[in-house]
């Protein structure tokens, strides 16, 4: 049992009815006036949605903004693969959409395990972004009447998407990458590309500034701010592999955990659906086809034993398979929402086939994703224009014809909706540091539905963070700019060189990915799609053991004091192995199966997720008690005031 | 199935920006078809791992095409063989067996190399910094529908803006030239309403950049057009020119 701490913690949820507490607490709220931000600096690591947008807005707003990317340029940071589209409860389409509504999918999705303030908040701002995208000439999917367009997405019964083609992450960064270019213009916004953040600096109790290494040179690097920013993104690579990009990493928010800030629901990781299936253990990553895809491909696998085998064996070709042998598994048994059931319940149903022996590949993980019926419906033309550059994606890779065959899909891990823990004002339980985008815990529960992630991201980084921040940074007018002499930056500094040492110095005859493949391995059989007792303890067990060949086989040729991608990974996997013990105990922690995640032992008979609200609807905060030592487990209570919690049901 | 396939691999190799470069030869064995590019150099950085040899550097992310951050010169070509599609979407099924394959980084003046296969783009970003945005802050903005804008023209705001700033089009060009990646950015914005109040500025801030940068002049061979991984079409050339010729003619 995690030893339980009894801080009580505060999220500084403002008073008054739900749809008023966003608007009092910006009448309230403390401003800094413009003299004064022109002496206060901000440090925001990361140049994603939520990264660029704050720093562009922070920037905008009159603050010194210095931004961290890892990339040679922010406009590579990886919300640029973002396909399907963005959310916001404009009703455009007269369909029933509002805010409540929006508000209500968001926490309904998220299994009941998001707080309501929060979200409520995200769907209030959700409209603005999209005003903001279409004045900085994000070319939005457009009517003939020259009015934009909407698609629908998982867990949802309205059209609320907006997108550019199935690019839509690229234009949104490429927009927010456009308003930080603008700064830099403006002399607010100084970036640092290729550098990566391996520390944050913390001054009597708050984060005065980071430790980052330049990836070019080699050098480690000081910098000092009024406040910092943590804008990094998810830890799905804990799993080797994943839709995110090769450089994604949890590591900025393992170094804030490991100073103090709490690291919120770990063990929620979202298994995307869409996923082209594993091929071969020399793959470096999954690719995602996009949710948008649901819209119109019908998911199937066949009704009759034998044909899967046949289909497994190559002996069958799935367009041999008559429409009555199909078993279309989610219009069956979600008939309401059919096919564009959420994220987590897609996946699940998928894996429930596939372990039945219904897959229909080579290996038998796989279903069919089948564009017969559209095509039949509205013509390939329609098709074509509506998901081209994904099927063209998907034939260059699987090297079949998806407007002739159906498409094969396994759910893969996609996104992280735990992160390190943030209050209302986005704040970690550090003063002075701050989390935004997926690299925080907050909006999306246990769960995030489809083309949320770019809504919050930017929610986030244009309309939260720029107001909140300024509740913090109010009260530090007085204090001049740091000096990086001081001894708290000489000691970080310090012990990030003497990590870097110690990895040189293993010599020993491991490649780092050969390891983290290791590591990959444990998670994703024993901290994946389903999980257990028995699995999470045996993957505690198994991560030690990864860790002890990290430590002790690990090779990292070349210098430390120059551009070294090996040394630069082995820092990465280091903190992957921290944060996959962090999502084993947190998964361990929770006997109760909600959203992504899912314990075998807590399900109800037609084998949906089985939520234990009495005991569980709360937010687990870990807190870091030193290398090797159990973290403690904090309780954030969450109180459902506005929405009446049930168990979710997309059947009718 | 895919076959799988051996061959030669001749890789350029770069200590630093002023360092002398060389290939080195690699043997390559029993590769799957359906390895993708970066794949193949995964394994041949692991087997150097193996070896206690420092493994090729290359820049590379997202592996699905879109961040533009891959950038290899494979047998002559900015992302090898294939049409549209970066060297990240390249797969080994293209290649024979016992084939030689050869692989450089970008060259060109406004590329230095960084190491091996990496070279520095920021020049890119200096381009965009000069005028490649609309000039508004965060906030206040008219509603999303408040001006409709024609499908088609959206359509070809969005052709352009699909470029993805790999710098295959500098790599391509006998010149250097930089004018298709400039002149996607430029006509995507000319084209909106939203982007058309500072198109004057924007297009002379962003040629003056390009220029002072070193990158040089377009003789219209359409090598850019032709192995540019988003297919972007260089009638955005043309436009960038009418552009800048009628932001001048005001002068």
């Amino acid at each position: 049992m995690a030893k339980i701490s009894s801080v009580k913690v505060d999220s500084k949820i403002p008073e008054g009815p739900l749809a008023e507490k966003w608007t009092n607490y910006k009448a309230h709220q403390k401003l800094v006036n413009p003299a004064n931000k022109r002496k206060l600096d901000i440090i925001v690591v990361g140049t994603g949605l939520a990264g660029a947008s704050a720093a562009a807005s922070l920037g905008a707003m009159g603050f010194n903004v210095l931004n961290f990317c890892i990339q040679d340029s922010p406009r590579r940071a990886h919300s640029i693969a973002a396909q399907g589209g963005i959310n916001a409860a404009k009703n455009y389409q007269n369909d029933g959409d509002s805010v409540y509504r929006l508000f209500y999918d968001t926490i309904k999705g998220g299994d009941y395990r998001a707080r309501e303030a929060n979200v409520h908040r995200l769907a209030e701002v959700s409209g603005a972004i999209i005003d903001q995208c279409v004045a900085q000439c994000v070319p939005f999917a457009r009517e003939y009447g020259g009015l934009l367009a909407n698609r629908s997405f998982g867990g949802a019964q309205v059209s609320r998407t907006f997108y550019a083609r199935g690019q839509t992450g690229q234009q949104l960064l490429l927009g927010a990458y456009s308003a930080l270019n603008y700064q830099v213009n403006q002399g607010t916004v100084k970036l640092y590309t290729r550098y990566e953040m391996l520390d944050v600096v913390i001054i009597d109790g708050r984060a005065r500034g980071i430790i980052a290494r330049n990836l070019v040179t080699g050098k480690v690097e000081r910098f000092a701010a009024h406040a910092v920013v943590i804008g990094t993104g998810g830890y799905g690579n804990t799993y080797f592999l994943s839709t995110n990009a090769m450089g994604s990493n949890g590591s900025a928010a393992l170094q804030c955990y490991r100073k103090g800030a709490w690291f919120a629901n770990p063990c929620y990781a979202q298994i995307h659906p869409t996923c082209i299936p594993v091929h071969g253990d020399k793959q470096s990553k999954l690719t995602l086809m996009s949710e948008s895809l649901r819209n119109d491909g019908r998911i199937w696998v066949p009704k009759k034993l034998e044909d899967a085998k046949a289909l497994q064996e190559g002996r069958k070709h799935p367009n041999d398979i008559p429409d009555e042998d199909r078993d279309f598994y989610l219009e069956r048994r979600y008939p309401a929402f059919g096919n564009l059931v959420p994220r987590d319940v897609a996946s699940r149903a998928a894996k429930e086939r596939c372990d039945k022996g219904f897959g229909v590949n080579n290996t038998g993980l796989a279903v069919f994703l089948d564009f017969k019926y559209a095509i039949q419906r509205l013509g390939e033309d329609v098709v074509r224009q509506r998901y081209g550059n994904l099927f063209d994606m998907y034939e260059e890779i699987a090297d079949t014809n998806p407007y002739k065959e159906p498409m094969m899909i396994f759910p893969a891990i996609h996104y992280t909706m735990g992160g390190i823990w943030v209050d209302y004002e986005l704040q970690t339980s550090i003063p002075g540091l701050f989390a935004i985008g997926e690299a925080n815990f907050s909006d999306h529960g246990a769960n995030r539905l489809g083309a949320s992630a770019l809504m919050q991201g930017l929610a986030d980084g244009y309309f939260v963070l720029p107001y909140t921040i300024q509740n913090y940074l109010a009260d530090q007018i007085q204090v001049p700019r740091f000096s990086t002499d001081a001894p708290e930056f000489v000691e970080a500094e310090k012990a990030v060189n003497d990590k870097i040492a110690k990895l040189m110095a293993i010599k020993g005859t491991r490649s780092v990915d050969s390891i983290h493949k290791e590591l990959g391995l444990v998670m994703w059989d024993n901290v994946g799609m389903a999980r257990t007792k028995e699995s999470l303890e045996k993957a505690l067990k198994e991560i030690d053991r990864v860790e002890k060949i990290f430590w002790s086989d690990l090779r990292i040729p070349g210098e430390a004091d120059t551009l070294n991608i090996e040394l630069e990974k082995a820092l990465r996997l280091l903190d992957f192995i921290e944060i996959g013990r962090l999502m084993a105990y947190d998964a361990l922690n929770r006997e109760e199966s909600c959203g992504g995640h899912f314990r075998e032992e807590h399900q109800t008979e037609e084998g949906e997720a089985k939520r234990d609200d009495e005991n569980f609807s709360y937010v687990a905060c870990w807190k870091y008690t030193g290398q090797g030592q159990e973290p403690e487990l904090l309780k954030e209570d969450l109180n459902y005031q506005y929405i009446k919690v049930q168990q979710r049901n997309y059947k009718n | 199935m895919d076959k799988n396939i051996s061959f030669t691999l001749k890789v350029w190799r770069q200590r630093g920006p002023k360092a002398k470069g060389a290939f080195e030869t690699y043997q390559m064995k029993d590769i799957p078809g359906d390895t993708s590019f970066l794949e193949m150099l995964d394994i041949l950085n692991e087997q150097l791992v193996n070896e206690n040899k420092e493994p090729i550097a290359f820049d590379h992310d997202c592996r699905e095409g879109i961040c533009g951050m891959c950038s290899l010169y494979v047998n002559g070509h900015p992302h090898g063989p294939a049409t549209g599609a970066t060297t990240c979407q390249l797969y080994m099924r293209r290649f024979k067996d016992g084939d030689t394959i050869t692989v450089e980084p970008w060259r060109s003046a406004g590329f230095p190399v960084i190491r091996d296969l990496m070279v520095d783009r920021t020049a890119f970003d200096k381009i965009q910094q000069a005028g490649g945005y609309v000039s508004i802050n965060t906030g206040g903005m008219p509603d999303a529908n408040a001006i409709p804008i024609g499908k088609d023209i959206a359509e070809e705001a969005m052709d352009a803006a699909a470029c993805i700033g790999c710098g295959a089009c500098v790599a391509a060009c006998k010149n250097g030239s930089a004018m298709l990646f400039v002149s996607a950015k430029v006509s995507q914005f000319a084209l909106l309403p939203q982007g058309k109040v500072e198109a004057k500025k924007r297009v002379k801030a962003m040629v003056a950049k390009m220029d002072e940068l070193g990158f040089g002049n377009c003789t219209n061979t359409r090598a850019c057009e032709a192995e540019c991984p988003k297919c972007v079409s260089i009638s955005n050339i043309a436009r960038l020119n009418r552009e800048f010729i009628k932001a001048k003619l005001k002068d």
